[in-house]
């Protein structure tokens, strides 16, 4: 029997759970030396005040929208694949091959083309961990940590030795064509006539975004294959008497998610950057992590949580700026939020639930 | 509670006007919204083996739990030696001389006998001293009730009659007075269970108290001396076991008038269904688990096969089913089927016609965490008639869950339940519901009635041989003699992954099946 | 490649060995008891930058290890509250420790020094000076002599610079390490608290009912991890490196989880496992040494993976199957 109704489940427990992350954060902001309530009004105003503010916080929010939908894929066929990080960065290097591949001439060609080759080289980086822990029982943790190392020394030395433009002294690519550049969040809703902050980076690869929530929905919960991957994810044993090959399903659930995490290069390299960077990620491929544990694994709750983090990184941002306080708050506060909703759910769950389970009784006791 | 006795009178070994071993004063326990025991007294005299009969589910575990510890009564006393005694932990209770054997072991696998019973009551912090004495007092101990066991023998690679041994010896070790069984035979052939059974009435002559908790009315009858019966978290009666017979006992313990036995007409067997030759399966460790195993299975009859746990039944239905890699050869509707290959997994044998209702519901038949109606079509997602298009039919299969649960009697008949909120016998009820409803040429059913109480065993059995009735070929694997003996229109008996012997229900009886099971064939001298 | 260069080269692989060695000790405690810990980086991290903080502060590197350990502690006993009293998932909790070390210490050296998220390099008292061994050459010879260490060493025979360089000169830390190891490997199988731990780590329902707490001996692992992981980041701080920088453990909190699986959790084999990783980062470090080994020009970037893709080798299993304890990430419920 349940003890708790189904919204409590959903929404109370991470509310309250956020909560204490965030009682926390302002304790160490005051340990800090700064005052917290200053640093939230600043972090609001900075990320929720203007267009230009919403415009850098859907642009993060994109970023870990993805990462997020790659960590909650996986997360349902049980594989924990902390490896979002070193997907997306391959995906950058993805993105960045096609982009400077051709003389693209117009973006709506060179945006599926880029999407693609962001996903596949997202989903290659993801290949070898998957098949390790299929077919060789490999600890998919420590192998996706250890490929977010190598695929950082891949992308150093891909920039350094091999896509650095002759005669530049920066370990960065060469600037992309024009006809790759995707159109701006001030474009789009231009067409509709809503002003928007033109210098904010969010661009097309938001509603892409959007688009992946819904397309994960309805992988996860109305497919045959999303059937087979949650049955595994709950049990290997009984997805092995139903006839379901555990190698297929985690290599794919693994390819799905390697890939998503790619596909996030369209946003921060394709859409922003324009040219593919050191350290393009930031990251973002850790706080899906976060994003997904927040969302309860669902693309509804992934989308809320990532706009929530897209403030937290765009209001953290503007501490930087403006407060001395550095930007590795974030940081903080995402290990505090994946701790409190991940780890420590049964801290706030439990007592939780003794409440309801005394209200239920005093209606018990009422009611005869 | 109703006293059908007095209860006072003195067993064999006691001393005369001692108090009781145990007395237990109005114990209640609730976990979450479930009462597991109310308001439960009972009085143990010292010396004697008192059984304890229930359901699956009526609260003997608990009660006995409380009794060693490791749960805390949200109400109640416990008395041991007249003593008022307070048992927070296991700690306290092996120090008020209670020793527990549990039904699954609570043994270090990759230990050695010695060590998991020097665990816990070390002598000192360093390990030297203790092991050398440890090792003298065991094999005292061991020579005492004649329960043999190497010491340096690691847990994982001995028998399990003797890891229970290692149990009963673990207790004995930390000087229990008290010995509580959980199901002890559950694992044992019926000359093991004999076995056990003597060294029981050993230690009840030497004055220790043995408390046996079982769900089969024939050790009750065979071996206590007093009874008591649970029934939905109540202790409804506590008789001399001398005094009452096994239909009171049933009747008591379901709360009314139960069929001990199955009516079935006899079996109109057609053309072969399944046809198996030589099969042959090796584990992981190198283990040959099937030995060349050959039967047949017509339609319309239902074939038992008997056995104790672990002796290839499973890895048998696990062939069958699609779950382990085999040789060998095996014939459904005399075409061969792939078992290597691409086509040896669960689904290519549903696609043949093969349902599978699998021994553990809980570990393969079900997904405990997935709704009623999700269960419903597991294993059989990849239908086409469950599909439209790249979606699957939720509302459609939904609506077909609804009309399944209420042929098949599930309670609460709500698809949009989870699994793990049925109780067991419903959760059965859905897993036959699936495999039977998919109308299979062949059913493979393992443990049909594993945890499922009484009332539901009976509707589950009717099921069973309707499906026979219908012209299916049914394959019965059960570890309850009861079970094969009461189903199978023939009875093939497996131990050590090879099949001892055939025989008929009619023509053979529990003694020869018993010796077959322990591998003995006719012509041999018993034990 | 001539005797002083190996010299040399197997001086910093024992030195770039010790923090993994400790770790990785840390981790067989934990993976004994039956708890994964994918947060031993967090509790390095963090113990690097309180022993560095409180070594500055005060100018005594022995305050700087106590403060080390504790902090290493905290975090220690945070994981235990997830995932022993909470029956949370020990791997969530690890990262999200990970997380928090990477941003508290930035976040509090940026309080505290201004510096850019680093401490201020330590001098003096404030850092572990190396161990003169007795007949050992040392800097204390050089400065009678009052020539050159480096030339006096020069000077000396194969033996004598085999002491001197390889055996001797080690801050006290390293040689802790180095007895762990058989220490670990008493206590694991000669005393009852290792009996009951290796118990608890295979099936805790067996420990449970003989009466022992299952809480008690994970807690006490746990506390066994707090104490190694501090130590280990004290070392990288203090006598590693002269002071903390930014996420200075680079991933050898889960180096050392491989060298844990690659030893199959036994104490002389993690040594064995933790040389071999103090190895590759001693050779990433002297390109000049592995180019005379290599014909071919090695690109600095896979020498720098070579520990991270040695680990995905030896998790790929190719180097004998690994099983660990039982019970391992499972939290401890009672049945029913």
């Amino acid at each position: 029997m349940d003890v708790m109704p189904k919204w409590a489940d959903v929404v109370l427990v991470p509310v309250v759970s956020l909560l204490l992350a965030m009682v926390i954060s302002a304790l160490v902001i005051l340990g800090i030396g700064e005052d917290p309530w200053a640093a939230l009004k600043l972090m609001v105003q900075g990320s929720f005040g203007s267009t230009y503010g919403w415009g850098y916080t859907l642009f993060y929010a994109t970023n870990f929208i993805f990462t997020g939908l790659a960590f909650a894929v996986a997360s349902h066929a049980s594989m924990f694949n902390i490896g979002a990080e070193g997907q997306a960065t391959l995906g950058g290097l993805g993105v960045a091959l096609v982009c400077l591949a051709l003389p693209w001439p117009h973006w709506a060609l060179a945006l599926p083309a880029a999407m693609v080759g962001g996903a596949l080289f997202g989903a290659a980086w993801a290949f070898l961990p998957a098949w390790l822990a299929a077919k060789r029982g490999s600890h998919i943790v420590i192998t996706t940590i250890m490929f977010n190392f190598i695929g950082a020394a891949v992308l150093n030395y891909m920039l350094v030795n091999v896509m650095r433009p002759a005669g530049s002294m920066d370990p960065a690519s060469a600037k992309f064509p024009d006809g790759t550049n995707l159109p701006s969040l001030h474009d789009i809703l231009a067409v509709v006539g809503i002003p928007f902050s033109k210098s904010a980076p969010a661009n097309l690869a938001f509603i892409i975004a959007l688009i992946a929530c819904v397309v994960v929905w309805l992988l996860i919960w109305r497919t045959r294959f999303g059937f087979e991957l949650r049955a595994y994810g709950k049990s290997e044993s009984a997805a092995v008497y139903a006839g379901i090959s555990p190698t297929k399903i985690i290599v794919v659930a693994m390819l799905i998610s390697g890939g998503l995490a790619g596909m996030m290069a369209v946003n921060n390299v394709m859409g922003e950057a324009e040219r593919l960077v050191l350290n393009s990620v930031e990251g973002a491929g850790f706080i899906g992590i976060a994003v997904a544990l927040m969302g309860r694994n669902h693309p509804l709750g992934i989308l809320l949580a990532a706009i929530l983090f897209g403030f937290l990184y765009q209001g953290g941002a503007e501490l930087a700026l403006w407060m001395s306080i550095p930007r590795e708050l974030i940081v903080v506060i995402q290990g505090l939020v994946i701790l409190f909703t991940g780890a420590l759910d049964n801290m706030v769950r439990m007592p939780i639930e003794k409440i309801f389970l005394a209200i239920r009784r005093s209606k018990q006791a009422a009611g005869e | 509670m109703k006293d059908l006795a007095d209860t006072s009178g003195q067993p064999p070994g006691a001393a005369p006007n001692a108090p009781p071993a145990i007395e237990l004063r109005g114990i209640s326990k609730a976990f979450g919204p479930v009462q597991a025991n109310k308001d439960i007294s009972l009085s143990v005299a010292k010396g004697a083996i008192h059984g304890i009969i229930g359901e699956n589910g009526a609260g003997k575990s608990t009660l006995m739990s409380i009794l060693y510890g490791f749960y805390k009564a949200d109400r109640g006393e416990i008395l041991i030696n007249g003593q008022v005694t307070q048992i927070p932990d296991s700690q306290a209770a092996i120090a008020a001389g209670i020793g527990m054997v549990f039904q699954h072991f609570k043994l270090v696998e990759n230990f050695t006998v010695l060590e998991n019973v020097v665990l816990g009551a070390e002598e000192g912090a360093l390990l030297r001293t203790t092991m050398s004495n440890a090792r003298k007092h065991l094999t005292e101990i061991a020579e005492e009730y004649e329960m043999n066991v190497d010491p340096d023998a690691v847990i994982e690679e001995i028998g399990v009659g003797q890891q229970q041994r290692v149990e009963i010896l673990k207790s004995l070790y930390r000087n229990a007075e008290i010995l509580i069984l959980d199901e002890p035979t559950g694992v044992l052939t019926p000359a093991e269970a004999d076995h056990l059974f003597r060294i029981l009435r050993g230690l009840r002559d030497e004055g220790k108290t043995i408390i046996l908790i079982t769900h089969k009315l024939r050790e009750i009858m065979d071996v206590t001396d007093t009874v008591s019966v649970m029934r939905r978290g109540e202790m409804t009666a506590t008789v001399k076991t001398a005094e009452t017979s096994p239909e009171e006992l049933a009747e008591l313990m379901v709360g009314r008038k139960v069929l001990l036995r199955v009516n079935k007409r006899p079996a109109q067997p057609g053309p072969t269904v399944l046809k198996v030759e030589n099969l042959r399966v090796v584990d992981e460790d190198k283990v040959e688990r099937l030995k060349g195993v050959s039967l047949e299975v017509r339609a319309g009859e239902i074939l038992g096969i008997a056995g104790v746990a672990g002796n290839g039944q499973s890895e048998l239905l696990n062939v069958l089913g699609g779950i382990t890699r085999a040789t060998g050869s095996v014939q459904i509707n005399g075409q061969e089927i792939d078992l290597t290959g691409k086509h040896s997994d669960g689904r290519s044998r549903r696609k043949r016609g093969i349902s599978h209702v699998p021994e553990d519901r809980q570990r393969a038949g079900l997904i405990m965490d997935f709704a009623a109606w999700e269960n419903m079509v597991f294993g059989y997602q990849w239908d086409p008639a469950l599909n439209t298009g790249w979606l699957m039919d939720n509302a459609g299969i939904k609506a077909e869950t609804e009309g399944k649960m209420e042929r098949f009697d599930v309670r609460p008949p709500n698809p949009q339940l989870a699994a793990k909120s049925f109780s067991g016998g419903n959760q059965q009820k859905i897993v036959l519901a699936r495999e039977i409803e998919r109308n299979p040429d062949l059913l493979l059913v393992g443990q049909p009635t594993r945890g499922v109480d009484i009332g539901a065993i009976e509707f589950i059995h009717q099921q069973i041989i309707d499906l026979r009735d219908a012209g299916k070929a049914i394959l019965l694997v059960s570890v309850e003699l009861d079970e094969i003996m009461g189903l199978s229109d023939r009875i093939a008996v497996m131990f050590d992954g090879q099949i001892m012997g055939e025989r008929l229900p009619d023509e053979t009886n529990e003694g020869e099946l018993g010796l077959l099971m322990a591998g003995v064939t006719s012509g041999e001298g018993a034990r | 490649m001539d005797f002083s260069t190996l010299i040399q080269v197997l001086d910093s692989t024992l030195r770039l060995a010790t923090p993994l060695l400790l770790a990785c000790l840390a981790g067989l405690f934990s993976e004994r008891s039956g708890i994964f810990d994918i947060g031993l980086e967090a509790k390095m991290l963090i113990s690097a930058f309180f022993s560095a903080a409180v070594a500055y502060t005060s100018g005594s590197v022995w305050l700087g290890l106590l403060a080390g350990v504790a902090a290493s502690m905290v975090f220690a006993f945070i994981h235990g509250l997830a995932s022993i009293t909470f029956r949370g998932n020990q791997l969530i909790s690890g990262v999200a420790l990970n997380f928090l070390a990477s941003g508290m210490t930035v976040l509090i050296a940026q309080s505290w020094f201004q510096q850019g998220g680093r401490t201020p390099s330590l001098i003096g008292g404030a850092r572990f000076e190396g161990v003169e061994l007795p007949f050992a050459i040392g800097p204390s010879d050089a400065a009678a002599a009052g020539r050159p260490l480096n030339e006096m060493l020069s000077e000396a025979g194969p033996l004598q610079l085999f002491y001197s360089e390889l055996i001797s000169g080690h801050s006290i830390l390293v040689y802790i390490a180095l007895a762990a190891v058989p220490a670990t490997w008493w206590i694991l199988f000669r005393t009852r608290f290792g009996l009951r731990l290796r118990a608890v780590g295979e099936n805790p329902a067996a420990v449970d009912t003989a009466g022992i707490s299952v809480v008690g001996l994970r807690y006490a692992a746990i506390g066994i991890v707090g104490i190694l992981c501090g130590l280990a980041g004290a070392y990288l701080a203090t006598g590693l490196q002269a002071g903390f920088v930014k996420d200075m453990t680079a991933g050898r909190g889960y180096i050392a989880l491989a060298a844990l699986i690659f030893a199959k959790w036994r104490p002389w084999h993690a040594l064995g496992a933790c040389l071999l990783f103090g190895l590759l980062q001693a050779l990433a470090l002297r390109t000049d040494v592995v180019e005379t080994l290599f014909p071919f020009k090695m690109p600095v970037q896979l020498l720098d993976s070579l520990p991270y893709i040695l680990t995905v080798v030896i998790l790929a299993g190719f180097v004998g199957k690994a099983i660990p304890p039982r019970a391992g990430g499972q939290p401890y419920v009672k049945e029913r």
